[in-house]
C-alpha cells in the first residue's frame, strides 16, 4: 500500500502547479495552510449560537433531529463523529484508510490525483475529510449529516471524501459546507468520490454556504454498478467569490441512473462555473440533468455534458436561468455527445427574465406586481427531486425559502 | 360600463370603439369570428399591459378603472378565466389557489373535489394540463378569488361534452344563478337580489345550454352590432354566417 501511496504522490507533485480546463487559476500560496488543531466536540449543540445558523443555512442541524448520523470538520481537525443507526459507517478518511487497507484502491479511484493543481494539492496535504459507508442492504431512514466547516480566516480547507453505498443499500447524505461568521475569505478544495454498487442507491445533497470572499473547488466523481441509482443535489445560494466544480459519473453497469440538480442564486461579486457531467457506459442507463439559476447581478455558468456511449441508453439536459437584475450573467452551455446510433440524448435551455405574461396572470388573481414575482421566483426554485425521501425534500424547500432575499 | 373604448395591440388598432354596459347580475355573451377582438376586449377589461388604451373609458363600481393596474382591478372585484394561462413552473395549484384568496378562509379540497379537480393540487400550476383541465383550474381559481364580474374566455372550448355540464354548473354558482329551491326566498326575488356579473365568450354556444345569458353581442373586425338576445343571435351565426353580422353593422 506504501507504494500506491508514493506513486500517488509523485503524481500529485508533477501536477502541483496544473492549471484546471475551467475557472480563475488561483494562487494558491496566497492562503495559509496551518491552523490551530480544535478539540473535539461532545455535541455539536454546544457551538456558538452564531456557528449553529451558519451550519442551519447548510442544511446541517447542530441539534441531529431526524439524522442517522452527524460528522464535523473544523479546519483540518475532525471535531465529532457519531452514528445512530447499525450498519452504516462515518468517521474521519484518516481513521478510515488505517483501519480499511482496501480503502487505498478506492483513493483516487473516481477522480484523478493529477486532475490539476486542487487535486495535487488536496493529495499533498491530506486534511482529512470524511468516509461514509452503508453496508450491503442497509437502508437509512435519516439522512446522515456531514459538515465542513472553516474557522481560520484565509485557510485553504483541503478534504478528500469518499462514500460508499454497498451493493442493496440504500444512504441520504445531506452535505453542508459553511464558514464561521467571524470568516471573510479562504479557500475550500473538496475532492469527493462517490461508489453505488450493485442495486445501490445513493442521494447526495451538497448546500453550501460560504463567506464573500470566499474561492470554492470541488472536485468529484462517482461510479454507478448495474441497477444502482445516484442523485446529486447542490444547492448555493449565499454568496462567493468564486466557484468552479465539474462533478462526474460514470454509469457503469445496466440500467444505473444519474439525476443532478442544481439550485444556485448568484448575488452581485459571485462568480459560479458550475457543470456536470454523465457518461452513459451501459445498455439502460440514464442520466438527467435539472439546472436552475438566478442571477442578481453575479456570473453563471451552468455547463452540463451528456456521453452516450452505447446503445439503448438515454440523457436529458435541463438548464433554466433566471435575470432578475440589470447586472449579472446566465452562460448555459449544454452538450450532447453521441458515439453511436440507438442513443437518446435531448436538452432544453431558457434563460431571460420572468415573462411579463407570468406576472399578469399572478396579478389578475390580486397579486401585487412584486409578490407575483416572489410566487414565481419560488416556484422556479422548487424543483422536486425524485427518489428523496420527504424529510430531505423539506430541507430542501425550508433551505431556498429561508434565504430572505424573496 | 365600457365607453367608446379604443385598444391598440402591437401597434394595430384592435378594438375601434366598443361601448358596452354590463349592469349588475347581467351575464353577456360575445360572438364573433376568429381574431375579432373578442379575447383583446377580455384582457383590455383585465388590464394586461400588452393592450393599449387609445382612447375611451371602462368603468367599474363607479370609478374609472380605465388607468388601473391588474391586480388593483383584481383586487376591486374582476376576475377572468384564461383560454391558454401561462404555466408557472413549481408552483403548485394548491399554492396558487390559496395565493387567489389572501386571509380568507376557503374551503380548497371541497371546492377541488367539486371540480373533480383533486388530483392536480399538487402539480405544477397549468403544466401539461388538457384543454378542459386548464379549465377547471382556472374555475377553482375563480371560485377561491370570488369576483363581481367575471370574464370567461371560451369556458367550453377543449371540454369534453361530459365535463361542459360540471363547468356550466360551477359558472352558474359563480354567477349567482344556480337554480334550485329555497324557502327564504322566492326564485325571483333571488334573481333581482344578484349582484354578479359575466362576460363569456363562446364560438360554439354549447355553453348556453347550461348557464343563461341575458345579451348577446357580435363582436366583428373590432367593432360591436346586434346587441339582443344571446340564442337568437347565435341561431342567425349559424344558419348565415358572420357575414350577414357585416350585413347588419352597415345598414345600421
Amino acid at each position: 500500500m506504501k507504494g500506491a501511496r508514493e506513486g500517488k504522490l509523485q503524481r500529485a507533485r508533477d501536477a502541483a502547479n496544473k492549471t484546471a480546463i475551467f475557472g480563475e487559476d488561483l494562487d494558491l500560496d496566497q492562503f495559509i495552510h496551518e491552523a490551530p488543531s480544535h478539540s473535539d466536540v461532545e455535541n455539536l449543540s454546544v457551538l456558538s449560537q452564531y456557528d449553529k445558523k451558519e451550519l442551519l443555512s447548510a442544511g446541517v442541524d447542530p441539534d441531529v433531529k431526524g439524522r442517522s448520523g452527524s460528522f464535523m470538520q473544523i479546519d483540518h481537525s475532525v471535531v465529532h463523529h457519531d452514528i445512530f443507526q447499525d450498519g452504516l459507517e462515518i468517521m474521519s478518511i484518516g481513521e478510515a484508510l488505517e483501519k480499511y487497507d482496501w480503502l487505498e484502491d478506492y483513493y483516487w479511484h473516481a477522480v484523478a490525483v493529477d486532475t490539476d493543481k486542487y487535486t495535487a494539492r488536496a493529495e499533498l496535504h491530506r486534511d482529512q475529510g470524511y468516509f461514509i459507508r452503508a453496508l450491503p442492504g442497509v437502508k437509512t431512514v435519516f439522512p446522515l449529516q456531514a459538515c465542513l466547516f472553516t474557522a481560520k480566516n484565509g485557510l485553504a480547507q483541503e478534504v478528500h471524501n469518499i462514500v460508499i453505498a454497498e451493493e442493496g443499500s440504500e444512504l441520504h447524505i445531506i452535505s453542508g459546507c459553511a464558514s464561521s461568521y467571524e470568516v471573510r475569505s479562504g479557500l475550500h478544495i473538496g475532492v469527493s468520490e462517490y461508489y453505488i454498487k450493485k442495486g445501490a442507491k445513493l442521494s447526495f445533497t451538497m448546500i453550501h454556504n460560504w463567506a464573500e470572499e470566499f474561492a470554492v473547488r470541488p472536485r468529484s466523481a462517482s461510479i454507478v454498478e448495474e441497477d444502482g441509482v445516484f442523485l446529486s443535489n447542490f444547492v448555493c445560494m449565499k454568496p462567493v467569490k468564486t466557484l468552479q466544480m465539474y462533478p462526474t459519473t460514470y454509469l457503469l453497469g445496466t440500467n444505473a441512473v444519474a439525476r443532478y440538480n442544481t439550485i444556485v442564486i448568484a448575488v452581485p461579486g459571485s462568480f459560479m462555473d458550475l457543470g456536470s457531467r454523465v457518461y452513459l457506459r451501459a445498455p439502460g442507463t440514464r442520466a438527467e440533468m435539472i439546472s436552475r439559476s438566478i442571477t442578481t447581478g453575479g456570473d453563471v455558468i451552468n455547463r452540463g455534458h451528456i456521453v452516450g456511449e452505447v446503445a439503448d441508453s438515454k440523457g436529458h439536459l435541463e438548464c433554466h436561468g433566471l435575470i432578475l437584475s440589470k447586472k449579472g450573467l446566465i452562460y448555459a452551455v449544454p452538450e450532447l455527445e453521441g458515439r453511436v446510433s440507438g442513443v437518446d440524448l435531448s436538452h432544453e435551455a431558457a434563460v431571460g427574465k420572468i415573462a411579463q405574461e407570468e406576472i399578469e396572470y399572478m396579478m389578475s388573481r390580486g397579486m401585487s406586481e412584486s409578490d407575483a414575482t416572489a410566487a414565481i421566483v419560488r416556484g422556479f426554485l422548487n424543483v422536486d427531486i425524485m427518489g428523496l425521501p420527504d424529510e430531505l425534500q423539506q430541507e430542501i424547500d425550508r433551505t431556498v425559502n429561508m434565504q430572505g432575499m424573496f | 360600463m365600457i365607453e367608446n373604448l379604443k385598444v391598440s395591440l402591437a401597434d394595430r388598432e384592435v378594438l375601434k370603439g366598443i361601448n358596452l354596459e354590463i349592469k349588475p347580475g347581467e351575464v353577456h355573451v360575445l360572438f364573433g369570428p376568429n381574431g375579432s377582438g373578442k379575447t383583446s376586449l377580455l384582457m383590455t377589461l383585465m388590464g394586461f399591459s400588452n393592450y393599449r388604451v387609445t382612447e375611451g373609458t371602462i368603468n367599474f363600481k363607479g370609478r374609472d378603472i380605465t388607468g388601473m393596474s391588474i391586480y388593483e382591478r383584481a383586487r376591486l372585484g374582476i376576475g377572468m378565466s384564461f383560454q391558454r394561462p401561462p404555466t408557472i413552473k413549481g408552483l403548485k395549484t394548491r399554492q396558487m389557489v390559496a395565493l387567489c384568496s389572501p386571509g380568507k378562509e376557503i374551503q380548497l379540497e371541497e371546492m377541488a373535489n367539486r371540480l373533480n379537480f383533486k388530483d392536480f393540487l399538487d402539480r405544477d400550476l397549468n403544466a401539461g394540463f388538457s384543454g378542459g383541465e386548464i379549465k377547471r383550474s382556472e374555475l377553482l381559481q375563480l371560485m377561491a378569488q370570488n369576483p363581481d364580474l367575471i370574464l370567461l374566455d371560451e369556458p367550453e372550448s377543449g371540454v369534453d361534452l361530459e365535463s361542459i355540464s360540471l363547468i356550466g354548473e360551477v359558472i352558474n354558482e359563480l354567477l349567482e344563478r344556480k337554480p334550485g329551491k329555497s324557502h327564504a326566498t322566492s326564485s325571483l326575488e333571488r334573481r333581482s337580489k344578484r349582484t354578479k356579473a359575466g362576460l363569456l365568450i363562446t364560438h360554439t354556444g354549447y355553453i348556453l345550454n347550461y348557464v343563461d345569458a341575458d345579451v348577446g353581442h357580435v363582436l366583428y373586425g373590432g367593432l360591436l352590432s346586434c346587441h339582443g338576445n344571446p340564442r337568437e343571435t347565435l341561431k342567425c351565426i349559424q344558419e348565415m354566417g358572420y357575414q350577414e353580422c357585416m350585413r347588419c353593422m352597415i345598414r345600421n
